[in-house]
């Protein structure tokens, strides 16, 4: 077989490298030396942008509170990895980081940002702002990353051709956690859910699991929240008398699903059930993209250059940001190119893969854009397990056991 | 040591002739275990197990087979065993997690890729001393050096590139794009090529050592396995360049391919995961380490036939076996 990269490639590498490449000291991290005389090449320029809708976030444990650049951080170190890669091909990257408010409007930012040289943007923003930038920058070619949104809709109903998703779905999220439970054979669950809308999203997809795999919802109930504060001095003491009586009435059960993405009792629930169960979803046994500890399939590496580079572990907005911001590096690698179509063409095509510490190759479902992963569960501290668990078959790839499959989508791309 | 090899296994092969199969010992480094297990390749039995540093991996030995070399990766460090005592008797300045290295065919130099600083690192063996260290691609990991000592070549795992160092200049001359995350470089005995594995991409790339252009690119196919689950990482040449033998990883195969060919002629079962390999002086077993079954295998080279399977420490990651 043939390579896969252009023979033009390797004459200009080749030329390149004689001339530009090379000085012992600081190859990495650091573009190449400027056009290349022998050449006449200039580096390929590929500048990313980062919209992100910020506000401090409330949690019921300060150790929840997400780090002030989740997700940045991330985009950053890939932007690191591929300047390193880059400086053997001639390719600059570079990441123009924009932080707006959670409502507030993101196409002007958007058209900022364009206007600057970006034509690939990492959005960690609602689902609103990500349809309004996405339908904004249609016209202009501009492609979009979606690293934090779980709404399926995103991928169903509301896709778009401009949009992938590295972020997993509640779907994806939920199904990682009821495979686990169904290999565990504790098939009788609880759910509990909470009154915010992605409380409610969540409970659905993990409805949609019970369904899917053979588990038991054999009650529901709901946790309102009536605007008590997330923490307060002594506040232990109350919960531990509450959450026994919540739960008393509950029928018999194996485990206790928690949907509360909203942080609002959650992290209540483990060990101050009435009977002593475990806990899966929002609290105790957690479905993520990535986990702090995650230390296998070269997980190690990524784990000590991040904690190298920024100084603190890598949560699950990390990876989805670095994942896709690899993508585009490995899209311009491969195509030697920085255009955005003709990446965002490469990311659809077979020929596509991204290694991303997550034991086998990434790839993009065709028919939504969403990107094919594990599911890693873990509580606070440790890597539990990783699903798909053994034995869910597919017959395209294990990975589409997790989330809404191929003849299930609404997506008309 | 491609160089130094075909005179000893002559010899060998001679001696074979007459004698029954020698013995030898295999050193496989436990990376879960923080161990070492030695092997009498005869008996197939585990006769020791060496007490090292944190997370042994890339492991090595002197031309002389005095001296076994191993990366104790968080320990920073490369552990020097003497093979008469077992006994670790000093070190080596390898720079920080060093993974996997290759001693140079004249035996005076160690070249060790540091997985977390993108450097490859050049260490003079006799004065101990570091001579270099060349930036490449992001995450080093496999090492491969022409049987003439010219030429080096490191993957780099993130960056997907085979580097090729000149070794005079420790200068980079040509990168080569191969698939996802190459873990292995491994040249062929008479220095025509140079195959790469690709363990997400699930190919080898064999790379023309003179155009430095990939020629072939070699899949694997194995009825009921998914494709993702196909993980080439370790590559062996047999001495005669004749076959390759390259470990699947979760596959829990050593894929036999023809070099003429590039055909894959056989997937011979081992354990499971299975990673790195080494043959033998007298080429008549290859091994095969299997992480999480914690054992390795021993093939026979005649028949590619499993012969045996031995429980070592903890995690077996590098295997080498002694010259002598």
């Amino acid at each position: 077989m043939k390579s896969v990269v252009p023979n033009t490639l390797f004459s200009f590498l080749f030329l390149f490298m004689l001339a530009v490449n090379i000085p012992q000291a600081g190859a990495q991290g650091t573009a190449p030396a400027s056009p290349n005389a022998a050449g006449g090449t200039t580096p390929i320029e590929v500048k990313i942008g980062y919209l992100r809708a910020y506000a401090p976030e409330l949690a019921l444990s300060v150790l929840d509170i997400p780090p002030r650049d989740a997700g940045v951080a991330g985009a950053k170190l890939a932007i690191d990895d591929n300047n390193t890669t880059g400086s053997f091909l001639g390719q600059e990257f570079s990441l123009d980081v924009v932080e707006i408010e959670p409502r507030a409007d993101a196409v002007q930012p958007l058209t900022q940002m364009v206007e600057d040289g970006a034509r690939f943007v990492l959005a960690d923003v609602s689902a609103e702002q990500l349809l309004a930038i996405a339908d904004a920058g249609r016209e202009q070619g501009i492609i979009i990353f979606n690293v934090a949104s779980a709404e399926d809709s995103l991928r169903e109903e509301e896709c778009r051709l401009n949009v992938f998703h590295t972020a997993p779905t509640y779907s994806m999220l939920a199904d990682g956690v009821a495979q686990y439970l169904i290999w565990k054979q504790w098939r009788n669950w609880v759910l509990v859910y909470g009154s915010h809308e992605p409380d409610q999203l969540f409970a659905e997809a993990l409805r949609r699991s019970a369904e899917r795999f053979g588990g038991n919802i054999v009650a529901e109930k709901l946790f309102e929240d009536q605007g008590t504060a997330r923490r307060s001095d002594t506040g232990v003491t109350q919960i531990q008398r509450l959450m026994p009586v919540f739960t008393q009435d509950l029928p018999a059960h194996d485990v206790v699903l928690a949907a509360d993405e909203s942080e609002v009792f959650g992290n209540y629930l483990p060990y101050r059930t009435w009977v002593p169960r475990p806990v899966a979803g929002s609290a105790g046994l957690m479905p993520s993209s990535w986990h702090p500890a995650s230390e296998q399939w070269g997980g190690m590496q990524i784990q000590n250059r991040f904690e190298a580079a920024i100084g603190r572990r890598m949560v699950s907005v990390d990876m989805n940001a670095w994942t896709a911001a690899r993508s585009i590096g490995e899209g311009a690698t491969r195509t030697m190119s920085g255009d955005a179509a003709e990446i965002a063409d490469f990311l659809r095509s077979d020929d596509f893969q991204v290694a991303a510490f997550r034991g086998q190759r990434l790839t993009f479902r065709k028919w939504n854009q969403q990107l094919r992963q594990p599911i890693i569960l873990g509580d606070g501290h440790s890597v539990i397990s990783t699903s798909p668990q053994e034995g869910f078959l597919h017959q395209v790839s294990e990975l589409d056991t997790l989330g809404i499959d191929q003849p299930e989508t609404a997506c008309q791309l | 040591m491609r160089r130094y090899l075909p005179i000893l296994t002559g010899s060998l092969l001679a001696a074979t002739a007459i004698t029954p199969a020698s013995a030898y010992m295999a050193y496989v480094s436990n990376e879960r275990g923080n161990t070492v297990s030695g092997l009498d390749t005869e008996t197939m039995a585990v006769v020791t197990t060496i007490e090292v540093g944190q997370r042994p991996r890339g492991i090595t030995i002197s031309h002389d087979g005095k001296f076994v070399y191993l990366c104790a990766s968080d320990d920073d460090t490369v552990e020097i065993i003497d093979t008469s005592t077992h006994q670790i008797v000093g070190s080596l300045p390898s720079g920080p997690d060093p993974e996997l290295f290759v001693l140079s065919p004249d035996g005076k130099t160690l070249y060790v890729a540091n997985e977390d600083d993108n450097l490859v690192t050049v260490i003079d063996i006799e004065s101990k001393r570091m001579i270099v260290e060349i930036p490449v691609g992001v995450e080093p990991e496999g090492m491969g050096i022409s049987p003439d000592g010219k030429t080096l070549v490191n993957t780099s795992e993130t960056t997907n590139m085979a580097h090729f160092i000149d070794t005079d200049t420790h200068q980079i001359t040509h990168n080569v794009l191969v698939d996802s995350r190459p873990r292995f470089a491994e040249f062929k005995p008479d220095g025509s090529e140079v195959w790469v594995s690709a363990e997400i991409g699930g190919t080898v790339s064999v790379i023309d050592n003179e155009t430095r252009e990939i020629t072939h690119k070699i899949t694997f196919e194995i009825p009921g396995l998914r494709t993702e689950s196909i993980q080439p990482v370790g590559v062996r040449i047999s001495e005669d360049g004749a076959k390759a033998y390259v470990a699947l990883g979760p596959a829990n195969r050593v894929a036999v391919v023809n070099t003429e060919t590039y055909e894959v002629e056989k997937y011979v079962l081992v354990g499971q995961r299975v990673w790195q390999l080494a043959f033998t002086p007298d080429q008549k077993y290859i091994i095969s380490t299997n992480g999480i079954s914690n054992d390795v295998t021993f093939i026979d080279v005649a028949t590619d036939e499993p012969v045996q399977s031995v429980t070592v420490g903890d995690q077996p990651w590098g295997v080498v076996v002694a010259p002598n």
